[in-house]
C-alpha cells in the first residue's frame, strides 16, 4: 500500500491504495466518484476519459499511485459552479449526444479537452479525434454535432432531427 | 491483474538501481503493458515507473543537429515539439493511438516494446536513430531484434533517442481496422547521401528496410520510381485484417504515398 | 410545422442530466455494505469433457467464500428457449438443456464451469486461477456445414448438430419450385450474414442479495426486461418464487438485444448471496462480454429470385442455416424463423415465397436477437438479390423495385410470407429519397472521385420490417411460449403530479421523456410534473421490457389506455365535484367543464378529492386515481423505407468510405423527431458497422480470433459520416392507439445492402465483374475481390 494525493475536481483528497489501484478505480471505488466508466481491458472505448493535470487520460491505464500530487478532473466536476449544465455538456443535451449514456463522461471529458487545444474544429478534426471514444448508441452523428455546436459554430446546416 | 508493488524513481540512477530488483519490470507511459497486465499475461512484483524521471523527459536539438527526445515523453510533446524540426517525426507521433493515448504513452516504451505493429519503430529504423540507454549507445540497425525482440539487456533502461533529422520524410500509416494499430506504416526519410525507407506492421520478423526501394528512391526520390518494384509476400504476416500478399502490396502502395507527401 | 411541446415535439431529454453529470446509477456503480465479488473459470477450449474440477486448494486460498461448480446446480433447471420451432416434418426442436455452469461437457470457448467467490476481486481472481479442470479436449464444431454433415456433436444426448429443419409457408414450397422452374429468369446469390457481437458499451452486471429474514432475493443486474429476467429464473432455473424474487434493472448502458437474456452468472449471484448470506456482484470484463454475451446474425443463405424479363418478380426462395451456437439463448429459435423467413417478400407483391431454415448446434457463442433480430438477414437476402437481378436484366435499381412495390391502395396487404401489412406507400418514400439524393448529380461526382483516382458507387435499397412484438394470439399459435404484451399504470398523486409505471425498460431510448409528453398532453398537464418508474418489477406492473422496437406500440399504447381510465374515472370525480352528470363534463387542456356553463375544476383539484374523499360518492366511485392496462397488440407494426448511400473505394488499398447516406423512413406518427432522428443514427452506425467492419471469426479450433476491440472493429466517428433522415412520409399504424410503428432498429436492417450494393456499383464501374464480397467489406475482402474479378 502506498498513500496517494491528489486535488480531484478542485478537492484535496489522499489515500492509502494498493501498486495495482488503476485511477478509475481509485475514482470509482475509493471516492466513489462512478461517473467516469470502464468499457473494456485494451484502453480503447474511453468511457474512463478523465482529465490529468489538464490533459485527457484514460483512467483505466494509468495508476492511482502514479499520480501523486496531480489535478484530476472528472465527469462529477464539469457543470457549472450553479449546477447547471456547462456549454459542453448542454450541446450534448440539445442536440440529442447522448442516448444509454455509459459513454458519454468519457465523450464530454473527450470534447472538453479538444476544444482546449483546438477551440473551432472542423467535423473531420472532431471525429478524428474521438478516435479513443467509442460510442454503440448515436452513430455519431449528434455527438460531433453537438461537439461543434459547442464550440459556437453553427450546425444548423448539419442534418437536424 | 496480479499484485505488485509499483517504485516512482526520480533519477536514472534511482531507476537503474530499482529495476535491480527480482521481478522488477519498467513501466513507461503503459498504454501497453497496463492492458497486459490486466490480462494477467505479465506478472512483475514490481513495476520501476520511469514517468516521475524529469531528466529523462523533453524534446532538443543536439549541437550536431539531431533531434533528441528523453525517453519518457510522450507521443503528445513529441508532436508538439518536434513538429518545427522534423515535421515527419512529429505527423508520426501525432497519430499513434489515440488523443488520451498519446498523452501517457512514451517513445521510450514503445522502443522497448517494439510491438511489430508499432509506429516508433519505423521512425527509429527510417531514420537510423541511435537508442542511448543507461550503458550504451544502440544503432537502430542493430537494436531491432525481431516481435517484441530487442538489443536492451534485462535491467537496460532506454533514456533518449536522437534521430539524424533529413531534409525530407514522411511516415504513411495504413491502419488495422480495429486496433487502429498500423497494418502498414512505412517511414521514408531523405538523406544527403541517401534515402532510408523502414516498414511496421508487415513483416513477421518486426521492422524492417526495404532497400531495393531505398536504393531507387536514392536515385529518383519520386513514387514512379518504386514502379517496378515488389515486395515477396514470403515472411509478412497473415491474420483476420490482412494476408501476406495483401501487406506486401500495401507496403508498396504506402512507401508511394510517403515519397509523395514527403 | 413541428411542435413546440407534448406529442410530436423534440422535448429535449430529461434523463440526459443525470448522464451528463457522471450521476447516472448503472449496476456496478451499486455497491453494497459487504460486497463480495464472483469470478468465472471459463473454458479456453471449444469443445471438452470435463473430466475433474479440482476445486480444493482456492477453496483454502485467502478470502475465498464459497466455490461452485456445474454439480451444484445439476438438479435445477435449465435456462429455456422461449419460442418452439416445429421442423418440417412435424417434429418439435431439439432442446439440450442449458445448465447454469456447465457440467460433463464445456460447449464454446468462455463456457463457466466454476466460480468463486471471494472477499475482494483480486482475491476471487487468484482462486479462480488456482482450480485445476482436467477437460479432454474434442475437436471443435464450428462450420455448420460441417456440423450438419458430421457424427460428432455438440449435444451427444440429442444425437445430431441440427436443432430444427423449419419450412415457412410449407404449403407454397411447392409452387414456389414449380415457378422458379418456370421463370425466364433466376438470379442466384449464396452469401453470409456476418456474425456480430452486440457490444453495449456497459459490460454485463449483476449483483444477487438474499434477505434471510423474510426468505427472498433481489437481483440488480444489466437487463432490457427485469420481468421476464424474474420469470425464467423462477418458474424455470431456480424455482424461487416470483413474490420471493425483485429483479432490479437499474440505468443500462445500452442493451441491442443482448440484455433481453437471462444468462447463468444471474442465477449464479443468486445462488451464492443465500450460500454465503452476502451480496455478490459479478461485472463482465469485455473480454468475457465477448465470449458470453448473445451474438447475433450468422446465417449462410442462398436466395434465389425468380422474375420476368421486364423485372416482375415471380418468385423468392431462400435456404439458410443458422448459427444458434452451443446452447439455445432465450430467443435464439424465433429470430432466424418468424423475425425472418415471414418478411422473405419485402416490400413486394411477389405471388411465391418459401424459405428454408436449419438452425445448427457449434462450439461458438449463443447466437440470438440483435438489433433488427432476422430483419436485417432477410432484408439484406432480398435487396442484395434484387440488386443484382437489376444488373442481369438491365433494369434500373430503382425501376425494378418500384415496379413491384406493394402500392397504396392495397392495404392491408397479405404478402406471400403470410403477414399482414396494415399500412405502407413505399413509392412515396422512394419519391423522398430521390429527392434527397441528387441521382442526375452523380456521374458528375463520380468523375470527380475517379479524377482523385477513387471509385464511387451508389446503393439504394428499400426495406420493410415487423415489430411491436408482438400479439399474443398469432404468437402463441407460432411457437411462442409467452405473451407479448406490455404493461402500464398511471398513479396520479393526490398533489395532481404522476408517477407511471411501464413495463418497458429504457436503456437509451427515451422514455422517461417522451412517455410523459404523452401521457401530459392527453392530460394537459406539464409533463415536467410526471415521473417514468421502469427496471424494477417490485414497483412495476407485469410487462415484458424492450426489444423488437416495441416500447412505444405496445407499452406506450397501455399506458394511453390506462391514461384513457384515469380520464375516464376523474371525469366521474369532477362531475360530482360539479354537481353535474359525468356525460354532462368535458375534459380539454387540463379542466374539466359542464357543458353549456362555466363551471369547471381542473385535473389537480380533481386529484387532491380522489385522495381526500369528504363528500364522496364512495358506493359509486372508489378513492385514489390509479389505473392499470395491459396491451395485447392486434397485429405487428410495419415500418419500411428507402436508403441510399455513395462511397468511395480506394482501389488501391480497398479500403470504403461512406461520402453520405440518406434514411427515408416510415414510422407512422412520430412522438419525439428528435430522438426518433436519434434511433435512426444509431441503427445506420450499427449497420454500417456490420457492412464494412465488424465481424466475429471464430478459428477451426473454435477460438474467437476477435475477442476483443484489438480485432473486432468498432465503428468510430472518423469512420462515419453525417447522415441524412427524413421520416415526414409516416403512414400511422392502424391498429395501435398513437398511430406508431417502431424506429429501434430500422437504420440497422435497412443499412446493410445499401452500402454492400454501393460498393458492387463502385467496383462495377471500374470494370470489375464484382457481383458481391461477404460482409464486412474489409480493405482486404475489397482488395482481394478486385484482385480475383
Amino acid at each position: 500500500m502506498a498513500s496517494v494525493a491528489m486535488v480531484v475536481n478542485g478537492k484535496s483528497v489522499t489515500r492509502e491504495v494498493e501498486g495495482r489501484t488503476l485511477l478509475v478505480d481509485f475514482l470509482r471505488n475509493d471516492l466513489r466518484l462512478t461517473g467516469t466508466h470502464v468499457g473494456c481491458d485494451t484502453s480503447q472505448c474511453g468511457a474512463c476519459v478523465v482529465h490529468v493535470n489538464g490533459e485527457a487520460v484514460k483512467a483505466c491505464t494509468v495508476f492511482a499511485v502514479e499520480l501523486d500530487g496531480a489535478e484530476v478532473a472528472t465527469i462529477e466536476g464539469q457543470a457549472n459552479k450553479d449546477g447547471s449544465l456547462n456549454v459542453i455538456q448542454q450541446a450534448f443535451q440539445d442536440h440529442h449526444g447522448l442516448q444509454c449514456g455509459f459513454c458519454t463522461p468519457g465523450m464530454v471529458m473527450s470534447a472538453a479537452a479538444l476544444l482546449k487545444e483546438n477551440p473551432k474544429p472542423t467535423e473531420a478534426e472532431v471525429r478524428s479525434y474521438l478516435e479513443g471514444n467509442i460510442c454503440r448508441c448515436t452513430g455519431y452523428h449528434n455527438i460531433v454535432k453537438a461537439i461543434m455546436a459547442a464550440s459556437g459554430q453553427d450546425v444548423a446546416a448539419i442534418a437536424a432531427e | 491483474m496480479y499484485a505488485f508493488e509499483i517504485e516512482r524513481p526520480t533519477t536514472i540512477a534511482d531507476a537503474v538501481k530499482a529495476m535491480e530488483h527480482d521481478g522488477a519490470q519498467a513501466l513507461g507511459g503503459g498504454q501497453t503493458l497496463i492492458p497486459t497486465l490486466k490480462a494477467r499475461l505479465a506478472a512483475p512484483d514490481v513495476l520501476v515507473s520511469l514517468t516521475g524521471i524529469g531528466e529523462m523527459k523533453g524534446v532538443c536539438l543536439s549541437d550536431d543537429g539531431m533531434l533528441c527526445i528523453g525517453a519518457a515523453t510522450t507521443h503528445a510533446t513529441v508532436a508538439r515539439e518536434a513538429a518545427a524540426h522534423f515535421p515527419g517525426l512529429a505527423h508520426l507521433a501525432s497519430h499513434i493511438g489515440d488523443p488520451a493515448v498519446r498523452n501517457r504513452g512514451t517513445i521510450g516504451g514503445s522502443l522497448a516494446n517494439n510491438d511489430p505493429a508499432a509506429c516508433y519503430p519505423a521512425a527509429a529504423l527510417g531514420t537510423g536513430a541511435v537508442i542511448i540507454t543507461n550503458t550504451r549507445q544502440i544503432a537502430a540497425d542493430d537494436y531491432f531484434q525481431g516481435m517484441f525482440t530487442t538489443a536492451l539487456h534485462g535491467g537496460e533502461v532506454i533514456t533518449e533517442v536522437r534521430f539524424p533529422i533529413p531534409q525530407k520524410s514522411h511516415y504513411m500509416k495504413f491502419v488495422q481496422p480495429a486496433s487502429r494499430f498500423a497494418l502498414v506504416g512505412v517511414f521514408v526519410a531523405k538523406y544527403a547521401d541517401g534515402v532510408r525507407v523502414a516498414v511496421t506492421g508487415a513483416s513477421e520478423d518486426g521492422v524492417f528496410r526495404w532497400s531495393e526501394a531505398e536504393a531507387a528512391l536514392s536515385a529518383d526520390f519520386s513514387a514512379k520510381a518504386l514502379d517496378g518494384l515488389s515486395v515477396d509476400a514470403d515472411g509478412m504476416i497473415g491474420d483476420l485484417h490482412g494476408t501476406p500478399d495483401y501487406r506486401a502490396h500495401l507496403v508498396k502502395v504506402m512507401t508511394g504515398r510517403a515519397v509523395s507527401a514527403a | 410545422m413541428p411542435k413546440d411541446h407534448g406529442i410530436g415535439a423534440s422535448d429535449k431529454r430529461r434523463e440526459d442530466v443525470r448522464f451528463l453529470t457522471g450521476a447516472g446509477h448503472y449496476t456496478d456503480d451499486i455497491k453494497h455494505y459487504g460486497a463480495t465479488t464472483a469470478i468465472f473459470c471459463r473454458s479456453t477450449v471449444a469443445h471438452g469433457i470435463i473430466k475433474s474440477i479440482d476445486t480444493s486448494r482456492a477453496e483454502n486460498m485467502p478470502g475465498v467464500l464459497a466455490v461452485f461448480t456445474g454439480a451444484d446446480f445439476a438438479d435445477v433447471g435449465g435456462n429455456p428457449a422461449g419460442w418452439l420451432i416445429n421442423s418440417r416434418d412435424g417434429t418439435p426442436m431439439k432442446e439440450p438443456k442449458r445448465p447454469v455452469l456447465a457440467h460433463g461437457k464445456v460447449r464454446h470457448v468462455g463456457d463457466a464451469y466454476a466460480a468463486v467467490i471471494a472477499e475482494t476481486e483480486l482475491q476471487a481472481r487468484n482462486a479462480a486461477e488456482a482450480i485445476v479442470a482436467e477437460i479432454e479436449e474434442l475437436p471443435a464444431i464450428v462450420d455448420m456445414a460441417a456440423a450438419l454433415a458430421g457424427d460428432a456433436f455438440v449435444h451427444d444426448e440429442i444425437g445430431t448438430n441440427q436443432c430444427f429443419d423449419w419450412g415457412w409457408i410449407e404449403d407454397n414450397r411447392a409452387a414456389t419450385d414449380a415457378a422458379i422452374k418456370a421463370a425466364p429468369h433466376v438470379t442466384t446469390l449464396e452469401l453470409v450474414n456476418n456474425r456480430l457481437v452486440p457490444n453495449a458499451m456497459e459490460p454485463r452486471c449483476s449483483i444477487g442479495n438474499y434477505d434471510a429474514g423474510n426468505d427472498s432475493y433481489v437481483l440488480q443486474t444489466t437487463s432490457q426486461n427485469p420481468h421476464l429476467t424474474r420469470l425464467l429464473i423462477s418458474a424455470f432455473v431456480m424455482g424461487i418464487p416470483e413474490n420471493k424474487l425483485t429483479v432490479i434493472a437499474p440505468d443500462v448502458g445500452g442493451g441491442f438485444g443482448s440484455k433481453i437474456y437471462h444468462y447463468g452468472e444471474e442465477a449464479l449471484v443468486l445462488a451464492a448471496a443465500r450460500k454465503i448470506g452476502r451480496p455478490v456482484k459479478w461485472t463482465a470484463d469485455r473480454t468475457e462480454a465477448f465470449l458470453t454475451d448473445a451474438h447475433g446474425r450468422d446465417h449462410v443463405t442462398k436466395i434465389e429470385l425468380a422474375c420476368e424479363k421486364d423485372g416482375t418478380f415471380i418468385a423468392f426462395r431462400t435456404e439458410t442455416m443458422a448459427n444458434v451456437g452451443a446452447y439455445l439463448s432465450n430467443f435464439s429459435t424465433a429470430t432466424p424463423t418468424f423475425l425472418h423467413g415471414t418478411l422473405m417478400a419485402g416490400n413486394y407483391t411477389v405471388p411465391n415465397v418459401y424459405v428454408n431454415v436449419k438452425a445448427v448446434f457449434t462450439n461458438t457463442a449463443p447466437v440470438d436477437a440483435y438489433r433488427g433480430a432476422g430483419r436485417p438477414e432477410a432484408t439484406y437476402s432480398i435487396e442484395r438479390v434484387i440488386d443484382k437481378a437489376a444488373r442481369e436484366l438491365g433494369i434500373d435499381p430503382i425501376a425494378i423495385r418500384r415496379k413491384n412495390f406493394v402500392k397504396p391502395d392495397q392495404y392491408p396487404f397479405t404478402s406471400a410470407a403470410g403477414l399482414q401489412y396494415d399500412s405502407g406507400n413505399y413509392d412515396a418514400l422512394m419519391d423522398t429519397l430521390e429527392k434527397h439524393i441528387d441521382r442526375k448529380g452523380f456521374e458528375a461526382r463520380r468523375k470527380e472521385s475517379e479524377a482523385r483516382g477513387m471509385l464511387r458507387g451508389l446503393g439504394l435499397n428499400a426495406y420493410i420490417e415487423a415489430c411491436g412484438i408482438a400479439p399474443s394470439n398469432l404468437v402463441g399459435v407460432l411457437g411462442s411460449r409467452v405473451g407479448l404484451y406490455d404493461a402500464a399504470t398511471v398513479r396520479v398523486n393526490a398533489t395532481g403530479n404522476l408517477s407511471v409505471m411501464v413495463g418497458a425498460h429504457s436503456h437509451g431510448q427515451g422514455h422517461e421523456t417522451v412517455f410523459p409528453q404523452i401521457v401530459g398532453e392527453m392530460l394537459g398537464i406539464d409533463p415536467q410534473s410526471i415521473d417514468i418508474v421502469h427496471g424494477d418489477t417490485s414497483k412495476i406492473p407485469f410487462g415484458m421490457g424492450t426489444y423488437g422496437s416495441r416500447s412505444l406500440a405496445v407499452c406506450g399504447s397501455a399506458m394511453v389506455r390506462a391514461t384513457e381510465k384515469i380520464i375516464a374515472k376523474a371525469k366521474k370525480i369532477a362531475a360530482h365535484m360539479l354537481e353535474a352528470s359525468a356525460d354532462d363534463v368535458d375534459f380539454k387542456d387540463g379542466q374539466f367543464t359542464v357543458k353549456g356553463t362555466d363551471k369547471s375544476v381542473s385535473f389537480g383539484e380533481v386529484a387532491l378529492k380522489a385522495y381526500i374523499p369528504h363528500n364522496f360518492p364512495i358506493e359509486d366511485i372508489e378513492p385514489g386515481l390509479e389505473e392499470t392496462a395491459f396491451y395485447d397488440p392486434a397485429n405487428f407494426t410495419y415500418p419500411s423505407g428507402a436508403y441510399a448511400c455513395e462511397v468511395e473505394v480506394d482501389p488501391d488499398t480497398g479500403k470504403v468510405r461512406v461520402d453520405r447516406f440518406v434514411a427515408v423512413d416510415d414510422f407512422g406518427n412520430i412522438m419525439n423527431p428528435m430522438i426518433v432522428t436519434g434511433q435512426v443514427h444509431g441503427g445506420l452506425g450499427q449497420g454500417i458497422g456490420q457492412a464494412l467492419l465488424e465481424g466475429a471469426r471464430y478459428d477451426d479450433d473454435g477460438q474467437l480470433l476477435s475477442a476483443s476491440y484489438m480485432d473486432y472493429t468498432m465503428p468510430r466517428a472518423d469512420d462515419l459520416p453525417f447522415y441524412t433522415v427524413d421520416h415526414a412520409n409516416g403512414t400511422p399504424c392502424t391498429h395501435n392507439p398513437l398511430g406508431v410503428k417502431g424506429c429501434g432498429e430500422a437504420g440497422a436492417i435497412g443499412s446493410p445492402p445499401t452500402i454492400v450494393n454501393a460498393v458492387v456499383d463502385a467496383l462495377q464501374s471500374a470494370g470489375k465483374n464484382v457481383t458481391h464480397i461477404d460482409m464486412p467489406l474489409t480493405p482486404l475482402r475489397v482488395w482481394e475481390a478486385m484482385q480475383n474479378a
